[in-house]
């Protein structure tokens, strides 16, 4: 079988509450990445109906498709591989681009691969950072996820460590809430951050005992909780920029303080971040700061590759495709799903 | 012409091709799969046995609903994505249609019934009317979502014979016995379920008829909202800041 010199995925993104399509040319090079978010349908609920979720995505796809095809300026039949997310997830919205996928390879004959959402996250940082290669050490944070990998060889993961109760993003969406921010609270307490002190409330940072790099933020999430109840009580205003300031800091000097160990312990002098978390502007400093000073590579993808996107999975796809990883018609959404299983 | 269907609608799983008057092929399972599994599996079966050539189909039809929701998408997401591939139309069967269409060319009224939980029956009325050398489906009570009481009142105010399936008989036999006052009947095995070959047949009368769809103007029709839209309607307060969790 002759080379070809460009490999062509068409990806398809449908885990949460964002419709994605993107088409990617040789694991790295984005020709177009259409993403429709459902955000405003979901802000009244506080957070992702499930079942709003996968109508839109049902409502949403061919749209999404047609226009991640159109812009890449590729016809569907020049693909050499589908991609799609099949697991972690909501189960009905994956199903709908699973079911979707499916159909598209059944009808052209072109290969189907299932990724991984997480190894989609990791795999951002691949495509704005051409010289990344593993292994390497990645956090992934985002509303649903806290893992710190070892990136051992593409598609090889070893999660090293987990969260223990919320997620980091989970977090910021409660104590968002909290303080009357609403839905989504990553970016908004990002932003009324910058107007407070980090040093005005010491929060605790949680430590687990049995995995020094496994994380725990129920704990940090009910002392804002507290001390926003005392000050109730006590009659005293709160300053929410000072809280949230404070509560950011607390989750960002634990995230740095495990992700920095572990690339140590691993001796990578390589570190990335992903996942819709890794687009807070305050923890990218941090990285920034702490990794320049260790002299460690550090690579994060730009915001719009951090939250749900079908590029990453294009990325992810490709690797996937190198190593012959094919997937059936009786391909599954698996809601959780874990990295590196099939 | 050539009609693919499908129908995902309810515990059913169901392929057809129908070519004209004549079944070409039909792969239908009730079994506990999910139907992710088994509905692409099937249809690639069904290509092979009977070497379709997707490319001659004239349309896609699909039971749009009502039905599981998840179900109903994974059979729309599924048609939606031939349609968009292949550049055919769609054309879209109301279940309960489909499901009527089982018992074609009966002088009785038809009255499918799907156990929509929560007390309720997706459900609608259908008699068959002459036409030609053949029968048109016509709609005498259109489908809904209602308690099992209603449309059994219903069928006793038309005061007309009726033949009753579906997945809700079983459930609702005792209130049947008890609230239906008109000579009625079961449908048999076989014809008493969703069947693909019904919504490729009807599914071909309206594709002549020109009731066609784009694969991307497609969506299963819910006929009713999702639980968080009902209960925000009836203003259900949905939750305290802190019990709920993220997704």
């Amino acid at each position: 079988m002759d080379e070809k010199k460009e490999l062509l995925i068409l990806a398809i993104e449908s885990s949460c509450d964002e419709t994605a399509a993107a088409v990617v040319r040789n694991g790295r090079d984005v020709l177009s990445n259409v993403i429709f978010s459902q955000i405003d349908l979901h802000t009244v609920y506080g957070g992702v109906v499930p079942e709003i979720a996968s109508r839109k995505h049902i409502e949403k796809i061919n749209q999404v498709v047609e226009e991640a095809l159109s812009r890449a300026g590729v016809a569907l039949r020049r693909m050499d591989a589908i991609a799609v997310t099949y697991g972690p997830g909501l189960v009905g919205a994956l199903l709908v681009g699973v079911s979707f996928a499916k159909a598209l390879s059944f009808a052209t004959g072109i290969p189907l691969i299932g990724v991984h959402h997480i190894e989609g996250h990791i795999s951002a940082n691949y495509i704005e950072n051409k010289d990344l290669e593993p292994p390497f050490v990645c956090l992934v944070a985002s509303g649903g996820h806290s893992h710190l990998v070892v990136v051992k060889d593409y598609g090889e993961y070893e999660i090293i460590g987990r969260t223990r109760d919320d997620a980091a993003g989970e977090a910021f969406d409660k104590v968002a809430r909290a303080i009357g921010l609403g839905y989504p609270g990553g970016p908004k307490i990002d932003k009324l951050s910058r107007e407070g002190n980090p040093e005005a409330i010491h929060f605790p940072r949680a430590k687990v005992s049995e995995n020094e790099y496994d994380f725990s933020f129920s704990g940090l999430k009910s002392a804002v909780l507290n001390y926003l109840n005392s000050c109730q009580m006590k009659g005293e205003p709160v300053n929410a920029a000072d809280v949230a300031a404070s509560f950011q800091k607390a989750v960002i000097e634990v995230l740095v303080e495990h992700s920095l160990h572990a690339v140590q312990a691993y001796g990578f002098h390589k570190f990335a971040i992903a996942g819709g978390v890794a687009s807070n502007t305050s923890l990218r400093a941090a990285f920034e700061a702490v990794c320049r000073k260790r002299q460690i590579q550090f690579y994060h993808p730009s915001p719009v590759l951090c939250t749900d996107n079908a590029a990453m999975i294009g990325a992810a796809g490709y690797y996937e495709y190198l190593k012959g990883v094919r997937s059936g018609y009786d391909l599954n959404a698996v809601p959780n799903l874990k990295l590196g299983e099939r | 012409m050539k009609i693919l269907a499908l129908d995902s609608s309810g515990l059913v799983a169901s392929v057809a091709v129908v070519e004209d008057d004549c079944l070409l092929a039909e792969f239908t399972v009730n079994y506990k799969k999910t139907h992710s599994q088994t509905l692409l599996p099937m249809l690639e079966e069904v290509r092979k046995v009977i070497e379709l050539d997707l490319d001659s189909l004239d349309a896609i039809a699909v039971a749009s609903g009502p039905g599981s929701f998840t179900g109903l998408r994974i059979g729309s997401a599924t048609v939606k994505g031939l349609g968009l591939a292949l550049g055919k139309p769609l054309v879209e069967v109301p279940t309960l249609e489909g499901l009527a269409y089982n018992l074609y060319g009966t002088d009785k009224l038809v009255c499918p019934l799907m156990d929509a939980r929560r007390n309720q029956v997706y459900t609608g009325i259908y008699t068959f009317v002459k036409k030609g050398s053949g029968w048109r489906l016509e709609t005498v009570e259109s489908q809904c979502a209602v308690d099992i009481r209603v449309i059994l009142e219903k069928l006793n105010a038309l005061g007309r014979e009726v033949i009753l399936l579906g997945d809700g008989v079983p459930v609702f036999a005792d209130r049947i016995r008890e609230l239906l006052r008109v000579p009625y009947s079961y449908a048999a095995a076989g014809r008493n379920r969703q069947t693909a070959a019904s919504v490729a047949a009807l599914g071909a009368v309206y594709f002549a008829e020109g009731r066609i769809v784009s694969a991307a103007r497609h969506q299963p029709e819910y006929l009713r909202m999702s639980q968080a839209e009902r209960e925000r309607a009836q203003g259900v307060v949905l939750e305290e800041s802190w019990g709920v969790k993220h997704l």
